[in-house]
């Protein structure tokens, strides 16, 4: 299979400017939200729409970055193990709507592990999921989106890439690609 | 991401720099999770570790069953003065026992060294050695260069400077071999009776007069007179001692830098420091008690990633 690109730097322009009106109109001011990009990748994706949100707004907004790397029940089973990556979430989330934004939903296992991650963190009012790529039917666990880029049917022999500016690529652009191609 | 090269961490000697790196990555991100409000993190859940102490220890036992219960492991505790080993049992035999119970991990110390490596040979889990006599306690040492790297930034060129009872010290030893690994200069010094034959093998830096070291050194790393150790007078008194090798805040103002102070603890106060430097800004004692929790978390949860 080729490599196909399903969102290129204009559209996925657009579409960042789609999700975060649609968290505008839920959140408000965001007096009782926050935001949690997570680790590592879903970070660069949650700087930009944070930046969007508070030039948006005219308020600061909390954000932090949630490392899920202790929490993942996978640990032991995998070929090479994850690195760690930092957390900051320098806020109680008690009380608070937060809003989970990741890159890309494949099984459902990294926001399963953000979950448990979340919860030392205080217990929020309610979680919401953003992510960029919705990968659909290769769910393992019963974990969906609230907000969702684009949705893609793909195959376990395929991966979705995410470019962006932000990690070193010259445009934004998102493509599906297969596995064994780099 | 790499793994760690080795199933066990018997001691310093034989891992290599990226391992040690590796760790220290590891530490920093659970040092962030120890100062949560929640301080505990779900990774090791299906993993039963033993420590298994067969000498005296309050702050290593402490410190690994607080790295332990972090990671959600399920912890058994041994010491020898209350078990069979008193009845003639052998340490193979012991260790198999505790072992067929279904234990993962074994955090042993011992007053024989070369004890966790006997053990490697013959058992399956993975072992960590928490120190075997005078030889190595690698996890001190890591977590004494990992404060020293949270302190400095970095340990190349960084020089290092061992006190005291370097012949009776497993500390030592260790912290010789990560700081030379770490690109560090390392001296030791003490008097002449409690420096090991072997230590100008090591190639580093040898110095009787502690004033000299501490002019010379960025960090003083002082450790404890192991007073339990020493069945010979290895110097005349604690009096003289402290005269001679005691660090104080007049010593301290006396040079021309400022210096960081370290100890593995626990401190005999007024012999090796006094309580105005062990409790001023230049130590960094407690900071090393804290990233030895950091740091133990992070071996056990790398080993436990070795199969």
């Amino acid at each position: 299979m080729q490599k196909k690109l399903i969102l290129d730097s204009n559209l996925l322009s657009i579409t960042l400017d789609r999700l975060c009106q649609q968290l505008i109109e839920i959140h408000d001011d965001f007096e009782d939200s926050v935001i949690l990009g997570m680790q590592p990748r879903g970070v660069f994706l949650a700087d930009i729409i944070h930046e969007k949100l508070e030039a948006a707004i005219g308020k600061k907004i909390h954000y932090g970055q949630l490392d899920t790397t202790f929490y993942r029940d996978d640990f032991r089973r995998r070929e090479t193990p994850v690195a760690a990556n930092s957390t900051n979430v320098p806020f109680i989330i008690e009380e608070k709507n937060v809003i989970l934004i990741d890159d890309v939903l494949y099984t459902g296992r990294s926001v399963r592990a953000a979950l448990d991650a979340m919860i030392a963190f205080g217990r929020p009012k309610k979680v919401e999921l953003l992510t960029m790529v919705n990968r659909k039917y290769t769910r393992e666990l019963p974990i969906e989106a609230d907000y969702v880029g684009i949705e893609v049917n793909t195959m376990d022999s395929q991966k979705v890439l995410v470019e962006l500016e932000a990690q070193g690529h010259k445009s934004n652009k998102i493509w599906l690609i297969n596995k064994e191609e780099k | 991401m790499s793994r760690l090269s080795q199933k066990h961490l018997l001691g310093i000697k034989n891992i290599n720099r990226e391992d040690i790196e590796l760790i220290f990555e590891t530490a920093a991100s659970f040092k962030e999770v120890i100062n949560r409000p929640i301080k505990k993190v779900p990774s090791l859940r299906d993993i039963t570790i033993a420590n298994v102490f067969f000498e005296n220890s309050t702050r290593t036992k402490l410190s690994f069953e607080l790295a332990e219960k972090r990671l959600s492991a399920d912890v058994v505790n041994f010491s020898s003065s209350n078990s069979s080993v008193k009845k003639g049992e052998t340490l193979l035999d012991t260790v198999n026992n505790i072992l067929a119970m279904k234990v993962d991990m074994v955090v042993m110390r011992h007053s024989s060294p070369g004890a966790p490596h006997f053990l490697a040979k013959h058992i399956d889990a993975n072992i960590v050695n928490a120190g075997d006599g005078t030889h190595e306690h690698p996890t001190q040492a890591l977590l004494d260069t990992f404060s020293i790297y949270q302190r400095h930034g970095s340990l190349e060129g960084l020089k290092v400077a061992i006190i005291g009872d370097i012949l009776h010290s497993r500390v030592a030893l260790s912290n010789i071999f990560a700081l030379k690994k770490l690109g560090a200069e390392v001296m030791v010094c003490g008097p002449n009776t409690l420096l090991p034959k072997y230590i100008s093998s090591l190639d580093i830096k040898v110095e009787l007069d502690v004033r000299k070291a501490l002019q010379w050194c960025d960090v003083a790393n002082v450790l404890r007179i192991q007073l339990e150790r020493q069945h010979i007078k290895y110097f005349p008194s604690l009096r003289e001692y402290s005269l001679y090798y005691g660090i104080n805040k007049k010593l301290l103002d006396s040079l021309d830098k400022q210096i960081t102070i370290m100890h593995p603890g626990p401190i005999n106060r007024g012999v090796e420091l006094n309580s105005d430097v062990a409790d001023s800004d230049h130590a960094i004692i407690l900071e090393q008690v804290e990233n030895g929790v950091a740091v133990r978390m992070a071996v056990l949860y790398l080993l436990a990633g070795v199969q």
